[in-house]
């Protein structure tokens, strides 16, 4: 036993040793006349040396243990049950507490003198509520209808756009461009999606991902329409029923209801507007998925075939999922380019729409309780690691830790995957039960 | 049956020089057969003969070369099969299919199952969504018609008391009868059965023989059925086609076929019988 | 016409770098049928290796180019075919009997973790590296307008066709191609039949990384400029080159890579630069409507 550990120990360090010997013991720097080599080896020694320690730690005592995989790792499954059944439910529970969020860091901000940046705590839940909403949308084509789509950040672009064009060019408000907007990202869910959608599984996939790039691409060549990589900057902000957050002005929201100016009617402002329309995706794609249209979706995705010996139109049915789905998606795109009043292509890329993937597949595809939670530890944990400037005392003052942000995320994805590989919430809820569940 | 061929007279399925080839392979070869309303029709035939593929041309996933497939409706229209989108057969012409390796919705419930089998119905109801998530009425009442549809059959074929599991959590037997179940909740006017009764234990298979005879009798559709099982087929069929190779090589009541030396040549495999035959 | 012919010289050039990751992609799609999105990151890193090796070898005073590039490959190849490895052991393995979605995940994971580890430990600033090979031959000339094949492109595409004609030989001629193959029909089956099929799969993301540092060694002597997003770039036309080929098919592969790269290559020369990736999606789509699998790829035929 010990012998193995020993073993299994030295062939770690050795992988640990070639997998980190060139890249990290040797970093090219800028020089005069080209590059060369600073050496790092002692890192590349401590790494070996963790490994080595780590592993043979792991193989004599951790792995021994008898594990006890049965009865854990069924938290989120609970809470799924407590989602779906009536009562005081954390339906309720989660509702009330997106509400009253604002309130309530207000309070405890003056009450227990915390001096939290309230600005920044906001931002990063209106942050989570767009991945939230824009999570609900993808699940409708991933999750339910079981297409791959890996484009879907498209849609946000045609939506961000769409908005800030239509109100450049047009000087259209907010509100009449966010139902137009939604609706252009659905025609053009249609249009990408008509020749593609009997395409299967990877083929689909290779080809949303392909358009997803040439949108962004156009955007970011077509320079007198799109304004290039420059973006658009200026994108009219949203007023509240007509009445702007200026500080100046004789009919501003502060004026007409009587308050100080603050910066912050805005943000709460923001927050409260992508509150609702994330839950406007989320009752209206609940409400589908209890209609025939969500069932024929769901079919869909357990089998095609039988899907059409039944008479459904399956490219129809397809077609629905895809737009429907590219509607919230251009719905979330208009607010995130009126939150930010300025859009670029960079927003737009690839990354974005594995990260929205990622939220679907992690949270437990077709779970839409699963997006929160996958939203709230992916986007809004890995926001706050933004902040980890304490590590700095830790490695010294060249170091930068907003790049081990994206490092550690991607660990994050690979570590929940293996260790949920159906999602936090695994468990189907019935869209009809004949009856009542008696518990 | 005071005809004895009774599919001749009025046939509700009229099958003409149906032709198939695959590559260089011939899997249907020229077949013409007819089938009557309220009478099972079995088709036979050994393994390979051709006959799944009659049913994936009858249910339009493959196209024929040639050939003919007419559905006549009580109105008088007639549809022509061969010449429709998979998913048309089934809901403007009525017919319905179950598959040899049984595809259902695994993950969903039984109920749910079946009613997506009434989807185009309850998509009309709900006003092809739009209406439905407007508020506008008329969808619950039309849903609960479909619960009653669904229960309806599901009490046909014994399974009510699972209505709300998983289908895919049901035992083999039962998936099997759901299918059906669920064939049936399209309302059709042909169903077509592909080996109902494969893996079914003696009792099972007993079982199916009083279903199918139950929804012959209640029913006023034609059904269409591939089998292996001969005290199946023998006892509830009225009518046999037998192919071998994709062509017909017998046709009648099942006394007829019992009695066919080219059947029982087929079956055995007695190769100069065989060689006469072609 | 010579402006045409340069052209071409180039597509190819570029093309048979495509086409070698491209063979990863489809390696890989083949035997576990699932997109390896950090395919193109190995790519990269190797990339990154060949950088250090050759500079360190320099620097040691190893300066006869065709000896230090042999021993770059070689160690290049041992390093990115560990990372390979480290890939699908960690991030593969474990969901090896899960749902499709779970390791695709896991792959884009793993892309982002190698972008960032090699913008961490390397720095985000683009490589450059003085040209190595040098010299090339004129094959045309007219009009004060000469048609050229560098000594670097040539290298490029024999080694290329040699890889791949040694690839090809290695799936249909040896037992490990066979076990690949028999994998690739039915993994349980194979396993039931005595086949290592952990080892199988291992051994194709070797083999897949293999070649990657290959091209990564000729894009870094080609291009004379790397960086940590090279990975994403390069990796996602190689992709779209499997697909095109057909995915699971070497041959297609191949093919799509030298497709991908021509059609960049012409689209550059002839109409706007900046669309031609545009241009290179649009092929794929556009075969796909028609030819759903692929060029070469074999039809997806579902028993009904």
């Amino acid at each position: 036993m010990t012998k193995n550990a020993l073993t299994d120990a030295l062939i770690s360090s050795a992988i640990a040793l070639a997998l980190s010997v060139f890249m990290i013991g040797f970093r090219t720097t800028d020089a005069p006349g080209g590059l060369v080599l600073t050496y790092k080896i002692p890192l590349v020694i401590s790494i070996v040396a963790v490994v080595f320690l780590g592993r043979l730690f792991l193989n004599l005592f951790w792995w021994r243990r008898p594990s006890s995989t049965k009865t854990k790792n069924r938290y989120f499954d609970i809470l799924q049950v407590r989602w779906a059944s009536g009562g005081i439910s954390l339906h309720g529970i989660t509702l009330l507490l997106a509400f009253a969020l604002p309130l309530l860091l207000f309070v405890l901000n003056a009450k227990m003198n915390l001096g939290l940046p309230l600005r920044y705590w906001f931002d990063i839940a209106t942050l989570v509520l767009t991945y939230i909403m824009l999570g609900w949308g993808l699940n409708i084509v991933v999750g339910m209808a079981g297409l791959l789509d890996l484009g879907y950040v498209a849609f946000y672009a045609i939506g961000a756009y769409s908005y800030a064009l239509l109100a450049q060019h047009f000087g259209l408000s907010f509100w009449v461009c966010l139902p137009l907007a939604g609706l252009l990202a659905a025609v053009w869910g249609v249009a990408l999606g008509f020749p593609v959608l009997r395409l299967r599984g990877d083929y689909l996939a290779i080809v949303t991902l392909a358009f997803g790039e040439i949108i962004r691409i156009v955007l970011l060549n077509w320079y007198q329409f799109t304004g290039g990589p420059d973006g658009l900057s200026g994108i009219p902000r949203p007023s509240f029923f007509g009445l702007p957050f200026k500080r100046y002005g004789d009919n501003t929201f502060h004026i007409f209801m009587g308050l100080e100016y603050s910066t912050l009617h805005r943000i709460l402002f923001l927050y409260y507007l992508i509150l609702i329309l994330a839950l406007l995706t989320y009752f209206v794609t609940n409400k589908m998925r209890r209609l025939p249209i969500g069932r024929a979706w769901e079919a869909l995705r357990e089998d095609e075939i039988a899907c059409r010996s039944l008479g459904i139109n399956t490219v129809n049915t397809k077609l629905t999922a895809f737009a429907t789905g590219a509607m919230f998606g251009g719905l979330a795109g208009s607010f995130f380019a009126t939150r930010q009043g300025f859009i670029s292509p960079e927003s737009f890329t690839f990354i974005e729409s594995a990260i929205i993937l990622a939220i679907v597949v992690l949270g437990g595809l077709g779970s839409q309780l699963g997006v929160v939670i996958a939203s709230v530890v992916m986007i809004g944990g890995f926001e706050l690691l933004r902040n980890m400037s304490w590590l700095k005392l830790l490695f010294g003052e060249d170091f930068d830790p907003s790049l081990y942000r994206m490092l550690l995320f991607g660990l994050a994805m690979v570590a929940i995957m293996v260790w949920k590989p159906r999602g936090f919430i695994s468990s189907r809820e019935p869209t009809i039960l004949l009856k009542e569940k008696t518990q | 049956m005071s005809d004895q061929l009774s599919w001749q007279i009025d046939p509700v399925l009229d099958v003409q020089n149906l032709t198939l080839a695959f590559g260089g392979l011939v899997a249907i070869d020229d077949l013409c057969f007819q089938s009557a309303r309220r009478e099972i029709t079995a088709i036979i035939g050994p393994n390979g003969a051709g006959k799944t593929t009659v049913f994936n041309c009858l249910t339009g996933f493959y196209k024929p070369d040639r050939g003919v497939i007419a559905l006549r409706h009580d109105d008088g229209n007639q549809y022509h099969l061969e010449r429709m989108a998979e998913f048309r057969i089934n809901n403007r012409a009525s017919v319905a299919r179950t598959f040899q390796n049984i595809r259902l919705f695994t993950g969903m419930s039984v109920l749910e199952n079946l009613l997506v089998a009434q989807h185009q119905k309850l998509m009309k109801a709900s006003g092809m969504t739009i209406g439905a998530l407007l508020g506008l009425g008329g969808y619950r009442s039309r849903e609960k018609q479909a619960i009653e549809l669904a229960m309806h059959w599901l009490e046909t074929t014994d399974l009510h008391y699972r209505a709300d599991d998983l289908a895919g959590d049901l035992p083999y037997g039962d998936q099997r009868r759901l299918e059906i179940a669920r064939a049936m909740c399209t309302q059709p006017l042909l169903l077509c059965l592909d080996e109902p009764a494969a893996g079914l234990n003696p009792k099972e298979s007993n079982m199916l023989s009083q279903l199918l005879l139950n929804i012959k009798s209640q029913e006023k559709i034609a059904i269409l059925l591939i089998e292996h099982d001969m005290s199946v087929v023998m006892e509830i069929s009225d009518h046999i086609v037998v192919i071998d190779y994709g062509r017909k090589i017998s046709d009648g009541t099942p006394m007829q076929i019992r009695n066919d030396p080219k059947v029982i040549a087929a079956y055995l495999g007695v190769d100069e019988t065989r060689e006469a035959v072609k | 016409m010579e402006y045409f012919a340069q052209q071409m010289i180039n597509g190819v050039t570029l093309g048979s770098v495509y086409g070698l990751i491209a063979i990863g992609y489809t390696m890989v799609y083949g035997i576990i049928g699932m997109i390896n999105f950090a395919h193109g990151d190995i790519f990269m890193v190797s990339a990154f290796v060949s950088l250090i090796v050759f500079i360190a070898l320099l620097s040691i005073g190893i300066t006869w180019i065709p000896l230090a590039l042999l021993i770059v490959l070689i160690v290049s190849m041992a390093v990115t075919s560990v990372y390979g490895w480290t890939v699908e052991r960690l991030a593969y393995r474990p969901l090896r009997a899960s749902f499709r979605l779970a390791p695709l995940i896991t792959a884009i994971g793993m892309s982002i973790v190698l972008q960032n580890y090699v913008q961490i430990v390397q720095g985000a600033r683009v490589k450059p590296l003085p040209p190595v090979i040098t010299g090339s031959y004129t094959l045309m000339e007219k009009d004060g307008f000469t048609v050229q094949i560098s000594n670097m492109q040539i290298a490029i595409i024999v080694t290329t066709f040699i890889l791949m004609i040694a690839f090809s030989a290695l799936i249909s001629k040896t037992s490990l191609g066979r076990c690949q193959r028999a994998c690739e029909q039915d993994r349980t089956m194979a396993a039931l039949l005595g086949i290592n099929v952990d080892r199988t799969i291992s051994l194709t993301f070797i083999m897949g990384a293999g070649l990657a540092s290959v091209a990564g060694l000729m894009y870094l002597l080609y291009y004379g400029v790397i960086d940590f997003y090279i990975g994403f770039v390069v990796g996602i036309k190689a992709f779209t080159a499997a697909v095109l080929g057909g995915i699971g098919s070497l041959p297609g592969a191949m093919l799509g890579g030298l497709i991908i790269g021509l059609v960049e290559t012409f689209w550059s020369a002839y109409f706007a630069i900046g669309y031609k990736d545009v241009a290179a999606f649009s092929i794929l789509i556009i075969v796909l409507i028609f030819l759903p699998s692929g060029l070469l790829g074999k039809p997806e035929v579902e028993k009904i």
